[in-house]
């Protein structure tokens, strides 16, 4: 058990913990705005899919990297569309109708990719990106400032997102939508434009996240590729009280269970591998039974219509 | 709000169309109206659990299926049906009853998570040929005569890459990618282990399994595990490995594949591949099928019978002691004096 806690073990984890994070972070972090405009939307996972295969197959084609990023942002926009439409005009369940969407994202994405590429070939994707002088630290700067563009973008939005949701006009708008949308109504916020706003911006997120995974950390599209990572994403958004930050910490401690599960089998330590593979999802079990509800938006999943409630 | 649910359930069926979009249904047949062959046209159909594009286990099946449309004539000759994507066995196992249904002659299961089901449909379609793998059981005991089995000695080629592995990495340290503890891709790694093992015993191998088949993020995460331990050679197994591969790629690791040639999936980074042919196999059960003898035959894979080849990439270079180990290896499984599995 000792040989676990040597300092490049512990480098490993941190490192992979970051890495793995990334698609996590951009997934949840959009959903929280998504969930504090009072939208859930459970299609993530789909809209990943969709992104990861639109920014593999723009890359395979084009070898321009940055298309790929803008081609995932598009298909996550307008599975945003339909899922604000669906939400916000229909005021369809929402549960039912994430799970539609990510239904579809699965099964057109898995369609494509068939139709569309004959064979799957790696491509190159985002390159390491040495952050000058951070990257030369010893230990640490491998761990935390030698990674791809991606990653860097992910945590920096972690700020950036908690600075609009509490310090801005619009970030108040996003929270009174989303705990008092009548209230808000009543003081001319339109909230139907805010939650269309929020849910196709998380949508635009989910799609970025599938494209970190394409062509970001695996620089592949595999049929099914997340499987199931957007629900944890999901997840991750309860886990962390409806907060960048606590979202963050969640993606981060999910994703280094990961790794250390992944190092104790490489150490041989003798725990069963299905044991040890069985450790993220419990402790995401544990923390959303143990976390916070302080702060879920209480008009959570609620359509809202104006003159009704 | 009446609108509510009309728009879920539009959505909702949307969704499921698309769903089912994506693990098709029955691939056009062949013009048959047209084009009257001679002889009956042979229905063969397969069900799978990932698409046959996979560059792994369903493709292996996929590619070998092709070849025997082609060798037998096109489509003229046979038609063949994909289900593939059939990750939920509930939906495999009803594609499995329709294909029946609807006449094919042989129905291929393709993965061991079907087998439970296929003794009650078996029986409730006698004159259809059934086959599944990989496994080695036919029902046999349970009176089932009409289901083959079909199983790769995944061990034999594990041992001649795990030898080669062995000769080839520089750190000594060789990381293995494994996804589920079980069937071929367990004994693909305990074949591999030993390949490594009785060649360099001073040598390093680190074992994982993400408990997946599928999961591609966690496969490339323990590849960069690997890595980070120091390995420089990767191997692994299931349709996940893509993920692996890519993080092969990317730390410039040398990477040997099974199952399916993965070469294409990163030239410069494949070594070599324990290539899965199934062509055989498949000839004789239509063979035996057309004859009246539906199952109850368990095939083997094996480098003796040609159905296991050792692929290698040219662009990859492999130094001649290494390639001669190799061949001895093969040789030594073939006549018996060496044994791939502890």
């Amino acid at each position: 058990m000792n040989e676990l806690f040597t300092v490049p073990v512990l480098l490993g984890i941190l490192y992979s913990g970051v890495r793995l994070a990334t698609p996590y972070l951009y997934a949840a972090l959009g959903e929280m705005f998504a969930q504090r405009s009072g939208v859930v939307n459970l299609g993530v996972d789909g809209i990943m899919l969709m992104g990861a295969f639109a920014a593999f197959f723009v890359v395979s084609n084009t070898g321009n990297l940055l298309l790929g990023v803008l081609a995932a942002m598009l298909v996550g926009l307008l599975m945003g569309l339909i899922m604000s439409f669906v939400s916000v005009n229909l005021q369809a369940e929402q549960g039912i109708s994430g799970i539609g969407l990510y239904l579809f994202g699965l099964g057109l994405s898995s369609l494509l990719f068939k139709k569309l590429s004959v064979s799957t070939r790696a491509i190159e994707g985002f390159p390491a990106l040495p952050i000058p002088v951070l990257s030369d630290l010893p230990e640490i700067g491998d761990v935390f400032f030698k990674h791809n563009i991606l990653v860097y973008i992910a945590f920096a939005l972690v700020p950036v997102a908690a600075f609009v949701l509490n310090h801005t006009t619009l970030g108040l708008k996003v929270r009174a939508a989303g705990m008092k949308p009548e209230a808000a109504d009543s003081l001319g916020v339109s909230v139907a434009r805010v939650r269309y706003l929020c849910v196709t911006f998380g949508s635009m997120m989910a799609g970025l996240a599938g494209a970190s995974l394409s062509i970001g950390l695996i620089n592949l599209f595999q049929e099914n590729m997340t499987s199931g990572l957007g629900f944890i994403a999901v997840a991750l958004v309860y886990f962390g009280g409806w907060t960048p930050l606590g979202v963050m910490i969640g993606a981060l401690l999910f994703s280094m269970v990961n790794a250390l599960q992944l190092w104790v089998q490489v150490k041989a330590i003798p725990i069963p591998s299905d044991l040890a593979v069985m450790l993220p999802y419990i402790l995401t079990i544990a923390a959303l039974v143990l976390g916070r509800r302080a702060r879920q938006p209480a008009a959570l999943s609620k359509p809202f219509s104006r003159g009704e409630n | 709000m009446k609108l509510n649910r009309i728009g879920a359930g539009a959505l909702l069926a949307v969704g499921l169309l698309l769903a089912a979009c994506g693990t098709p249904t029955p691939a056009p047949a062949a013009p048959a109206a047209t084009a009257k062959p001679a002889a009956k046209q042979v229905k063969v159909a397969v069900v799978m659990p990932s698409a046959s594009n996979d560059g792994a286990f369903s493709q292996s099946m996929y590619d070998a299926l092709k070849a025997v449309q082609a060798s037998m004539g096109g489509e003229a000759a046979m038609k063949i049906a994909v289900s593939e994507g059939m990750v939920q066995v509930p939906n495999a196992v009803a594609a499995i009853r329709d294909y029946a249904q609807q006449g094919y002659d042989l129905v291929i299961a393709h993965g061991t998570q079907y087998g439970n089901s296929l003794t009650e449909i078996a029986k409730d379609f006698p004159n259809t040929a059934f086959a599944w793998g990989t496994a080695t059981d036919t029902f046999a005991a349970a009176g089932v005569k009409n289901v083959f089995a079909y199983n790769p000695r995944a061990q034999e080629g594990g041992y001649v890459l795990g030898v080669l592995a062995a000769k080839m990495s520089k750190s000594g340290v060789i990381g293995v990618c494994g996804p589920v503890e079980a069937g071929d891709a367990k004994t693909y790694v305990d074949g591999f282990k030993k390949g490594v093992m009785d060649t360099k015993k001073d040598a390093k191998i680190n074992v994982t399994y993400t408990g997946s088949f599928s999961d591609v993020s966690l496969m490339a995460a323990a590849a960069e595990t690997h890595t980070k331990a120091g390995a420089d050679i990767l191997t692994g197994s299931s349709q996940s490995v893509v993920g692996a591969i890519g993080v092969a790629k990317d730390k410039k690791a040398i990477w040997f594949g099974t199952q399916a040639n993965q070469t294409s999936l990163a030239p410069d980074t494949v070594g070599a591949s324990q290539v899965y042919d199934w062509t055989g196999v498949i000839k004789e059960m239509l063979d035996l099928s057309a004859k009246g003898t539906k199952g109850g035959k368990a095939f083997e894979l094996s480098l003796q019978s040609g159905g296991l080849k050792i692929v290698y990439n040219d662009k990859v270079s492999i130094p001649a002691d290494a390639k001669a180990a190799a061949d001895a290896a093969i040789k030594g499984i073939i006549d018996g004096t060496i044994k791939p599995l502890p």
